[in-house]
């Protein structure tokens, strides 16, 4: 990240020079940040509120219905992981904190599913493991509140009127890489 | 119809489900705002530094020069050049990638299409490297073999498709 600030940093300092917009780059700077506090108050109700129901969904044991919902889908993708109590259970509970957007909760669980997984491939990413990681680098989030957050902080008429095209677009992307992971496992 | 009524009836479903259960509804959804509060105050300072940071390429004139430079190649995929930026932080970065989609959507606004756009990117992709390296750093996997590649062909689909069905849905 140190590398990504220093690049962008000097990239813009010198783009300045060239466009005449030297003077103005000490406001934007400055602005930038108040902005960057802007941002984090007009999200920070949205979430709490959005966090708020996800905790009861979670201690009310919805989460744990929504896994055993999902259990037939995890089974036809990972036959071998399923022969195993602990990653079974870590696997459903990874996937519905996903589609809940509990980030927090799901990595913790999706690591759990990943070392049952790894115990006995000498380092070596087993299919399946690189299935589980291509399913957690694509979101599956049933109601994506971060962003719906955002956009109705910036003055979104329908800030969930995004969710049909976020399906979609979610759904298409995972299943292209389940797909491309499907056909190189066999050339790797 | 349907859509507008989902979020809260999501609630009061949930909300129905906990009494039911004989729960204190209120002091757990409390308890979880509170927990999402110190989530808000942890991203907090990294949106600050970056969102002076992408302020300053915006007003500098970087943004509009690497924008013009890809756009041959954006036009040819359907992605909009000026999510760009967005394309290509999101994989890196998850706070980063907030800070840039709040700034393209604040820019555009946020029922303008490539508001829209940046939003859909945003909302069905994440941070692919991060994940990749905490899940194989955790289960001390030293070949990934095709993991990397996948994913982004995943990323890739994604930000394509979010071009796609913002045009095709709005």
């Amino acid at each position: 990240m140190s590398v990504v600030l220093l690049f962008f940093l000097s990239f813009s300092v010198f783009c300045s020079l060239f466009s005449g917009t030297a003077p103005e780059l000490a406001g934007a700077l400055l602005e930038g940040a108040g902005r960057g506090v802007t941002l984090t108050v007009s999200l920070a109700g949205p979430l709490c509120l959005w966090c708020g129901l996800t905790h009861t969904m979670e201690k009310t044991g919805l989460t744990e219905k929504l896994a055993k919902l999902l259990s037939p889908i995890l089974k036809r993708l990972f036959p071998k992981a399923w022969q195993d109590t602990a990653a079974r259970e870590a696997l459903c509970g990874n996937l519905s904190a996903n589609l809940l957007g509990l980030g927090s909760a799901a990595t913790p669980l999706g690591i759990r599913a990943a070392c049952a997984m790894a115990k006995d491939c000498d380092g070596i990413a087993s299919n399946e493991l690189c299935k589980l990681v291509v399913m957690n680098t694509a979101s599956v989030q049933l109601i994506p509140s971060t962003i719906a957050a955002l956009r109705a902080g910036l003055g979104a008429a329908s800030p969930f009127d995004i969710l049909p095209a976020v399906w979609i677009t979610s759904v298409c992307s995972v299943a292209a890489g389940l797909l491309a992971a499907k056909v190189m496992a066999k050339w790797c | 119809m349907v859509l507008e009524l989902l979020v809260p009836l999501l609630f009061l479903g949930v909300c129905i489900y906990a009494m039911a259960g004989r729960r204190d509804v209120y002091s757990l959804m409390v308890t979880g705002a509170e927990q999402g509060l110190r989530t808000v105050l942890s991203i907090l300072p990294s949106l600050v530094v970056l969102l002076a940071l992408i302020h300053m390429l915006r007003t500098s004139g970087a943004i509009d020069r690497m924008t013009a430079f890809l756009t041959p190649l954006c036009q040819r995929l359907g992605i909009p050049p000026e999510t760009v930026p967005l394309v290509v932080i999101r994989p890196i970065s998850g706070s980063a990638g907030l800070a840039v989609g709040s700034e393209i959507i604040a820019a555009h606004g946020p029922d303008s299409e490539v508001g829209r756009i940046a939003a859909i990117m945003l909302g069905s992709t994440e941070t692919t490297f991060y994940t990749i390296s905490v899940y194989f750093g955790a289960a001390k996997i030293k070949k990934t073999r095709h993991t990397v590649a996948a994913a982004l062909i995943a990323d890739l689909v994604g930000f394509w498709m979010a071009g796609i069905t913002a045009r095709l849905l709005f």
